[in-house]
């Protein structure tokens, strides 16, 4: 049967998933700035704000630990992930296969996979809670894990599938579609809490502080809600997006970067993103009464431009989530074009997506979808900058020839076991496991590979 | 160039209305007519330099 030109044009496009990245192809610090800015000022950010209002955080808590949070999270991603993008070339994918073996890769893809699909299910949902209005459909409320009627399912697949088709174009209609959308987003952010400051009682900038205290972050969760601190804030800012930077998921777009200082372009999607635009949806918040759903309450404020605004931020923080897991499902079906496993991903997704837990419960999702990556991150930061310093070999199931290494299955599992024992046991929060976390996985992936390595080679090439 | 000239007007339209809303001069309402029209000038004109100039 005759290809159509659309599929011919789609197996045409080269996304080097198991090849580095060739020099021609290197790209300049504005494509990355355009993606960080637009995937980081995004959906999620109308939820996250008005989250952390619920969770009775205070506000001098909310700035200092933001501030602190995203300039952690941005050197993560200048100082550990863009300079392994850069060295490699390579997808998280290609170089995991070298390091921890063909079948352990297959089961981190399958993790990591699904944690995007669910990510970007809830960024679906985000843009269908503005598409209902129109359509007066009945938006889920806090309360609310299921779907709540025909409606609500309807406009979730027909935005799941929009963004699926986008998708399956590969990362240059989604770094596009970012550039675009990312400039005129965060001013809708911050146009739409300056305009409902009077509504709060602030009509003057000295006036800000004190309602900020008494009305908007006042330190007092709503009822059957946790306390949020500042450590709570700041390690979610850093965290939320482990992922991606301590995780090392962005190897996959950084390897694109002409240098590794193009990891600090991350800081337009942090100041931008997680810290005006979190501030800026808190007060969203509080104007609209603690409603914490993002289509009402951008259109209460900045009316259909609000509509359009969360809609579109669903979109720029959904396509690269999926292109991402489509990545990492055709990493399992490597004969399979990309944008057929994109599009069996973005069915996944969308029929997550009609499940408004993903969204109510966002913060304990995120931080547990960095949390569950996150030890392989570190067995790819020791593998490349300290085995061989120990006189160890690096690429072991490459160099061995093996399915799985053992050394970096210990780490992953044994961290995650002992992270689970922290939260279970002692109580400790989901969001401060990562950063001991990282430390266990380091060193248990240091000590298994002297046990395992010393056993079987010698090292003298 | 008219392109970006477009896109500027947009960003404005966008931005300052809420400004104003703030200080009294405008109310919500106008403000969110403004809101849409700086948000169609800006898709209308961005997409023609955006990723030309990138």
């Amino acid at each position: 049967m005759k290809k159509s030109a659309y599929v011919q044009q789609l197996d045409a496009i080269n996304e080097y998933e198991f090849s580095p990245v060739p020099p021609e192809k290197h790209k300049g610090w504005k494509s990355f700035l355009g993606m960080y800015a637009g995937e980081h000022t995004a959906g999620t950010e109308f939820v996250i704000g008005p989250l952390f209002v619920v969770h009775g955080v205070s506000a001098i808590d909310l700035i200092t630990g933001l501030l602190v949070g995203n300039v952690l999270a941005v050197f993560s991603w200048a100082f550990l992930t863009a300079p392994v993008a850069t060295k490699t070339r390579l997808t998280l994918y290609a170089l995991l296969e070298k390091i921890t073996g063909k079948g352990l890769v297959k089961v981190y893809d399958v993790v990591n996979g699904l944690m995007f699909c669910f990510l970007a299910g809830s960024m679906i949902a985000v843009s269908a809670s503005a598409i209902g209005i129109p359509f007066k459909i009945a938006m889920p409320g806090l309360a609310d894990w299921y779907p709540t009627g025909i409606g609500w399912v309807l406009i979730v697949f027909v935005v799941g599938a929009i963004i699926t088709l986008i998708a399956t174009l590969g990362y240059n209609q989604v770094s596009k579609f970012a550039n675009i959308t990312a400039p005129w987003m965060i001013l809708i952010f911050i146009a739409a809490a300056v305009a409902v400051l009077p509504q709060l009682g602030i009509y003057s900038i000295q006036d800000f502080w004190h309602v900020a205290q008494t009305k908007i972050w006042t330190g007092i969760p709503l009822e059957g809600q946790s306390k949020f601190t500042f450590w709570h804030i700041m390690f979610f800012a850093w965290f939320c997006n482990m992922a991606m930077h301590i995780g090392m998921a962005d190897i996959t777009i950084l390897r694109y970067a002409k240098k590794w200082q193009y990891g600090f372009a991350s800081f337009g999607g942090m100041f931008l993103g997680h810290f005006i635009a979190w501030i800026a949806s808190g007060i969203l918040c509080a104007a609209a009464l603690g409603n914490i759903v993002p289509g009402p309450i951008a259109y209460t404020s900045a009316g259909i431009a609000g509509i359009i605004c969360v809609v579109l931020a669903g979109w720029t923080t959904a396509n690269p989530t999926i292109y991402r897991a489509g990545l990492a499902f055709q990493a399992i079906f490597p004969k399979t074009k990309r944008w057929k496993v994109t599009i069996i991903v973005g069915i996944i997704t969308t029929m997550a997506a009609c499940f408004p837990a993903l969204v109510m419960k966002l913060l304990d999702f995120v931080a547990l979808y960095g949390l569950v990556l996150m030890p392989m991150g570190a067995v790819i930061i020791i593998d490349i900058y300290v085995l061989k310093k120990l006189n160890m070999a690096s690429n072991y199931a490459q160099f061995k020839n093996i399915p799985i290494s053992w050394q970096a299955a210990g780490a992953w599992v044994i961290t995650l076991i002992f992270c689970l024992a922290l939260n279970v046991y002692l109580g400790v929060d989901i969001f401060f496991l990562g950063l001991p976390g990282w430390f266990i996985a380091a060193g248990l992936y240091i000590i298994l590979s002297k046990l395992i390595q010393s056993k079987n080679i010698n090292y003298a090439h | 160039m008219l392109a970006k000239f477009v896109s500027a007007i947009g960003l404005v339209l966008t931005i300052v209305p809420a400004f104003l809303v703030f200080k009294g001069i405008l109310t919500l309402e106008e403000n969110h007519h403004l809101m849409l029209l700086g948000t169609i000038f800006w898709f209308l004109s961005a997409s023609f330099w955006i990723n030309k100039d990138n």
